[in-house]
């Protein structure tokens, strides 16, 4: 399950936040948030997609911009709340 | 240390314009220009090789460069830009991520006599091209990654003589783009700066209203005066600070105190070009021994929700004076600061149009958790009664935030739009838009903004801009966007949709909507959340209410609308 939500989120990320001739390769642990390729707003398309293809509730709380930082830490976050 | 305003009161009683400028070492009727006195003039002072900007980049490399660093390589971009036939007067776009060359090239600029339109990194196709067809904008200057957005939109705009890439090799352009290295072009020694009087047009920052486009507020050269002493007086900027204003160039506050303020004094600042990630500022503070920090609320309120045991983790005793701007600071940040840092955010109050901090809270003076301050010196501010515009004075009665114009950095015009710089004005005052109180004791404490303009974590976003964006989404018949109170943004955009026959309201519509409109505007002006309704609440000539929508989502009375049916 983790390769195929690796796959997903980075697919998402790919399509949503980079421009179509985009350079840059995104890989699990690229940073996000940081790097500035999803900024801060931007953040909360990610979390409702997430909880919208996961059927899960992330508390806005947990919802940082630290926690979203790299596709495996977004994972982490989605296997959490889908327990 | 003592702070630089000393005693606020005795500042207030014996303040006039020319004399602080004089003090500040300007002769009437002599050129100024900003690009040459936060370089040239800097230099000129014997601080050649003191550090004038630390950067860090988002991978952790840093880079310094000396005010030498700054003359040199902003000579550079002025000798560019002059050579392309630049004419004084003309507008060029920056449009950058936080890196040295939107800094130096913003000083390059204004030396070859242009006026700087900063465009933030994160404008989609739409805000971008809706400011720069405004402004006429000559040229612009820009990187390898954001010039795919210029290209999309550069068929648009005839008036764009010059597409500059900063970090590009020849091979990765495109015909009519060129590319520009500021660290091996040529640079003369001494440039022949352009002289710039005090009213010579310098920086034009486009912001939101309620209606119609962005208007472009236009300032000129002797903002400086303002942004310098207010550097010296609020933010308390000395000779041996090391100083960090987080906030991003295609904004005032990145242009007026991240970059203006600061090197006009000669200070040494520290840039990150990285997202919010709280261990790495703390980190950044902690590496670069930063005294002097300029954030935002939201920023803060972040970094309330992380705890003091991350503060804990590392050595914040450099700090010596915070400060935040933007949106209101609300009393339990104040609070927080004062435990995690040993000292409170100083809240203070200003916008585009005015250039400069109007409202502050000095070093020296107590605190009022949640208030605003009190006036700068040589600022007549006042509050005034909606209807009659007749002060309120300090009787802690609600009206609207006013100043008396003259002072140095007000905006001088809303760019060919001279009716809606007219609106501004009554009965020889000047409205920002806000409505505050100030209690007996002269603290100005901050109600709201007085129209529709929604406030997110500091940035104002147009809800008209937002909802014709909505309208153009082929599902959308109806839309209409107001601000939601939100803990940490102070607001955030909430979009309400009436569907057009045959499309179904799903959640998957609702990302896809929001999506739309982020890369149309900007992140900031994407709504958090879209309420899909029948229909909008409306006058009868069809203008969405949208206090009727504010007052639904806030639980607030809705009040008659029998007189607001009527427009």
């Amino acid at each position: 399950m983790a390769d195929e939500l690796v796959k997903i989120i980075t697919d998402y990320v790919i399509d949503e936040y980079l421009e179509e001739d985009d350079d840059i390769e995104v890989k699990p642990d690229t940073p996000l948030i940081s790097s500035g390729i999803v900024d801060s707003f931007s953040m909360v398309s990610l979390k409702r997609f997430l909880e919208k293809k996961y059927k899960i509730s992330i508390p806005d709380d947990k919802a940082t911009p630290q926690a979203f930082d790299t596709v495996n830490k977004i994972v982490a976050l989605v296997r959490e709340y889908t327990r | 240390m003592s702070s630089n305003i000393g005693s606020y009161e005795e500042r207030i009683g014996n303040f006039d314009w020319p004399q602080a400028r004089k003090a500040m070492g300007f002769e009437d009727g002599a050129p100024l220009n900003i690009g040459a006195i936060c370089t040239d003039r800097i230099v000129a002072q014997g601080l050649g090789n003191k550090r004038a900007l630390i950067w860090e980049s988002s991978t952790g490399e840093v880079r310094t460069y000396t005010f030498n660093d700054l003359k040199r390589y902003s000579n550079a971009f002025a000798q560019l830009l002059r050579g392309l036939g630049i004419q004084p007067g003309e507008r060029v776009c920056i449009f950058m991520d936080r890196i040295p060359e939107l800094y130096i090239g913003f000083l390059g600029i204004l030396k070859a006599g242009g006026v700087v339109m900063p465009l933030f990194s994160a404008f989609g196709d739409d805000s971008l091209h809706m400011r720069m067809d405004d402004g006429q904008a000559a040229a612009i200057l820009t990187t390898k990654k954001l010039v795919k957005r210029v290209r999309k939109i550069k068929d648009r705009m005839p008036f764009l003589r010059h597409i500059i890439v900063v970090d590009a090799r020849d091979e990765d352009l495109r015909d009519g783009e060129m590319a520009f290295d500021m660290a091996t072009a040529p640079a003369p020694e001494e440039f022949d700066v352009f002289p710039a009087h005090l009213e010579t047009p310098s920086v034009l920052h486009y912001t939101s209203g309620t209606t119609g486009k962005p208007k472009g507020a236009l300032h000129v050269h002797s903002s400086i005066f303002s942004q310098s002493l207010t550097s010296q007086w609020v933010l308390d900027l000395q000779p041996d600070d090391v100083y960090w204003c987080t906030v991003d160039p295609g904004w005032v506050t990145g242009t007026s105190y991240g970059i203006i303020g600061p090197w006009s004094l000669g200070i040494t600042q520290v840039v990150l070009d990285a997202g919010i990630i709280i261990d790495r500022w703390y980190k950044l503070i902690q590496d670069h021994k930063v005294t002097m920090w300029y954030s935002a609320p939201t920023a803060i309120r972040m970094l309330m929700r992380e705890g003091v045991g991350t503060v804990r983790k590392y050595d914040m005793s450099s700090l010596r004076h915070l400060c935040s701007v933007g949106e209101p600071l609300n009393p339990e940040a104040v609070v927080w600061s004062k435990e995690a840092f040993g000292k409170p955010f100083h809240d203070t109050y200003w916008q585009t149009e005015t250039g400069s901090i109007m409202i502050a809270n000095y070093p020296g003076m107590p605190v009022r958790p949640g208030s605003m301050g009190k006036p700068f010196p040589g600022i007549t501010a006042e509050v005034l009664d909606p209807r009659t515009y007749e002060p309120l004075g300090p009787t802690g009665r609600i009206g609207l935030i006013a100043f008396r114009p003259g002072w140095p950095s007000m905006f001088r015009i809303y760019w060919k739009n001279e009716g809606a710089y007219r609106s501004k004005f009554r009965d020889g005052w000047y409205l920002p838009g806000d409505r505050a109180r100030i209690d007996t004791d002269g603290y100005f404490w901050f109600v709201g903004r007085d129209d529709d303009v929604i406030n997110t974590a500091g940035h104002l976003v147009s809800p008209f801009e937002v909802e014709s964006a909505l309208l153009e989404h082929e599902a959308v018949a109806e839309s209409g966007a107001i601000g939601k109170p939100d803990p940490v943004n102070m607001e955030v955009v909430k979009a309400f949709v009436a569907l057009k026959p045959g499309y179904v309201a799903t959640p998957e519509l609702e990302l896809k909507i929001m999506n739309f409109v982020r890369k149309k505007l900007s992140p900031l002006a994407m709504p958090q959340e879209i309420e899909f309704v029948k229909s909008l609440p409306k006058t009868r000539s069809g203008k969405i209410l949208r206090r009727v929508l504010r007052c639904q989502e806030t639980g607030e009375p809705v009040g008659d609308l029998s007189t607001l049916e009527e427009d």
